[in-house]
């Protein structure tokens, strides 16, 4: 169970992450705010606190790459001078994720359903070797329309990865309307458990949930590759973002920088201020 | 050259415990031996080849050689993306094996045929393409690309083994010397053995150069291009214009200032004719039969 003081640890952590989110957003006058903001907590379960040497964690919706990045310079793999060159001519962190950059960035991602097959592989690789390494894939629900990720599904279930761990970003939206009117749930938790996988449905925003859920779909090997629906919000923790479609694609105006930054502050970080 | 092929892969995957040899459900009376030599490093990615290409490129991730086997059309267009985003941006050692290049696949029908294949992937970053017009260089092309360890297609086709005395420049195999050469003829895989049957005619005989092009982007060296200038070049092969050996090799030749006297292109023309036939009936609709490529050189000798 997890304690008072480690909840509002994970707390500031989720709210200092989303001001450098929403800082290099603002630097960069660049959209795609909605997006980071919906998957930054089920990175740092995974990328900041689950993944260990061996691991691989492979952002399948490099769309969200801002909050890739800024996980990554919390856990010192990018520097913060690095990070102050998002989006400028010359920077190895463009809008969606470069090739052969950074260790922790496997691989270029901004193609929708590459993730999957790509991580189907690199589990397959550690079953062959033996080793006990995992490979978490972050996808969004809107992803899951790809061909591409029923064919790794399928894969993963024959192959018995049960090292393969797959978390979508389930907040409803994708890329021109709600994912119940444009193909209907292909994130579907039925689906995915009927299929093969075993799955698990979590609230996204909750870190210590997503944790334990991690921990107890990892457990013990049973040969089935693991499915974490999250249950998101597009924009989490910006009042005026949530749940809106244009905030894939907005910059943000300084008036709505400044507000952001209330928000997350307010809902974040207010509990540290005052214990400050 | 599917055989030659086979045999190459087991010995190789035997030697070396890193090879993974991934097929898209194909490989019926050819691959078995492959599959029980490599045991768990065999695997049957069924029919889906876009997520064969994406598996191979997180393998090669942990260190693995991937090769990824297809009929050439499935494992070239369905999977371009995978190929690019996922293998070649990444500098894996991801090898794509398409069987049947050109209308290999004959009657089979468009679907089956691979005459964009070369367009699409050697202009991709960081890849190498390897053409084989001959059975016995299937092995040493394998060898090879496993120890570049880079991303690769090699094309397969069926041909004879390579005529004797051939000599390698580049990405070039001379393996028809002329003596009193008053032409070169260029060819690409399998295609080139319509142009030795051309030769066979005895106004022909002895009188051009014959070179086949083994992988692209293509390494030209300078000498060779200077002594192609100024006579007539034929290039032949079974691969449409745009894209393709011609096109390629052209800009290599301007850029070296190495112009040849006339230089004629015979490639795939796709369908023109909108009906179907064996591989032997869709080169001669392009032009690509032993028949007319004599025409056509006898064309320079004029």
């Amino acid at each position: 169970m997890t304690s008072t003081t480690e909840i509002t640890d994970l707390q500031t952590l989720q709210g200092q992450l989303r001001l450098k989110i929403l800082s290099l957003y603002n630097q960069a006058h660049a959209g795609h705010i909605g997006c980071s903001l919906s998957c930054v907590d089920l990175m740092i379960a995974t990328l900041v606190l689950r993944k260990r040497e061996q691991d691989t964690f492979l952002l399948s919706k490099g769309h969200a790459a801002a909050s890739l990045y800024v996980c990554l310079n919390h856990l010192g793999e990018i520097s913060d001078e690095v990070l102050a060159t998002y989006y400028l001519n010359g920077t190895t962190l463009p809008a969606h994720p470069a090739p052969n950059k950074h260790k922790g960035i496997p691989f270029a991602t901004g193609s929708l359903g590459h993730g999957l097959p790509i991580g189907s592989g690199i589990a397959q690789a550690g079953k062959l070797t033996g080793d006990d390494s995992r490979v978490f894939v972050l996808m969004s629900d809107g992803e899951t329309n790809e061909g591409t990720t029923w064919e790794a599904a399928h894969f993963a279930i024959q192959h018995e990865l049960d090292n393969l761990i797959v978390l979508v970003d389930k907040n409803g939206l994708q890329g021109f309307g709600q994912t119940a009117d444009v193909l209907g749930d292909t994130a579907s938790v039925q689906t995915w458990n009927a299929i093969g996988f075993e799955t698990a449905v979590v609230d996204g925003h909750n870190v210590a949930e997503v944790l334990s859920t991690i921990d107890r779909l990892t457990a013990t090997p049973n040969g089935k590759p693991k499915l974490i629906i999250a249950k998101t919000v597009k924009g989490k923790g910006v009042s005026y973002m949530e749940n809106r479609l244009e905030w894939h694609y907005l910059p943000m105006t300084e008036t709505q920088y400044e507000q952001a930054k209330d928000d997350v502050n307010e809902r974040y970080l207010a509990l540290t201020t005052v214990q400050e | 050259m599917r055989k030659e092929f086979a045999a190459a892969i087991e010995k190789i995957g035997r030697e070396d415990d890193k090879v993974v040899f991934i097929t898209g459900d194909l490989g019926y009376a050819a691959l078995e031996n492959v599959a029980d030599a490599l045991g768990p490093r065999f695997i049957n990615a069924g029919v889906a080849e876009q997520n064969m290409v994406g598996v191979a490129a997180g393998m090669a991730y942990k260190g693995y050689k991937v090769f990824c086997y297809s009929i050439a059309p499935f494992v070239v267009y369905r999977c371009l993306e995978q190929f690019r985003n996922d293998v070649c941006l990444h500098q894996m050692p991801v090898f794509l094996v398409g069987n049947g290049g050109g209308y290999g696949y004959g009657i089979m029908g468009s679907t089956h045929h691979a005459i964009e294949d070369l367009a699409c992937l050697s202009s991709l970053q960081n890849v190498n393409t390897y053409i084989p017009a001959f059975a016995d260089e299937v092995s040493p092309m394998l060898h090879q690309i496993v120890a570049e360890g880079r991303p690769t297609y090699l094309r397969l086709g069926a041909g004879p083994n390579t005529p004797d005395g051939a000599e390698v420049h580049g990405s070039f195999k001379h393996i028809v010397h002329s003596k009193a050469s008053v032409g070169t003829v260029v060819a690409l895989g399998p295609v080139a053995a319509n142009v030795l049957t051309a030769l066979n005619d005895e106004l022909l005989t002895g009188q051009f150069d014959v070179f086949t092009a083994t992988n692209l982007p293509l390494n030209l060296p300078a000498d060779l291009a200077h002594r192609w200038a100024g006579k007539p070049l034929l290039v032949v092969e079974e691969h449409v214009s745009v894209g393709g050996l011609a096109q390629q090799l052209s800009v290599k030749l301007l850029t070296d200032g190495a112009t040849p006297s006339h230089f004629v292109s015979l490639s795939a023309q796709g369908y023109p004719n909108g009906l179907y036939g064996d591989q032997k009936y869709h080169q001669q609709l392009s032009g690509l039969d032993p028949a007319n490529i004599a025409r056509q050189l006898a064309s320079f000798t004029n």
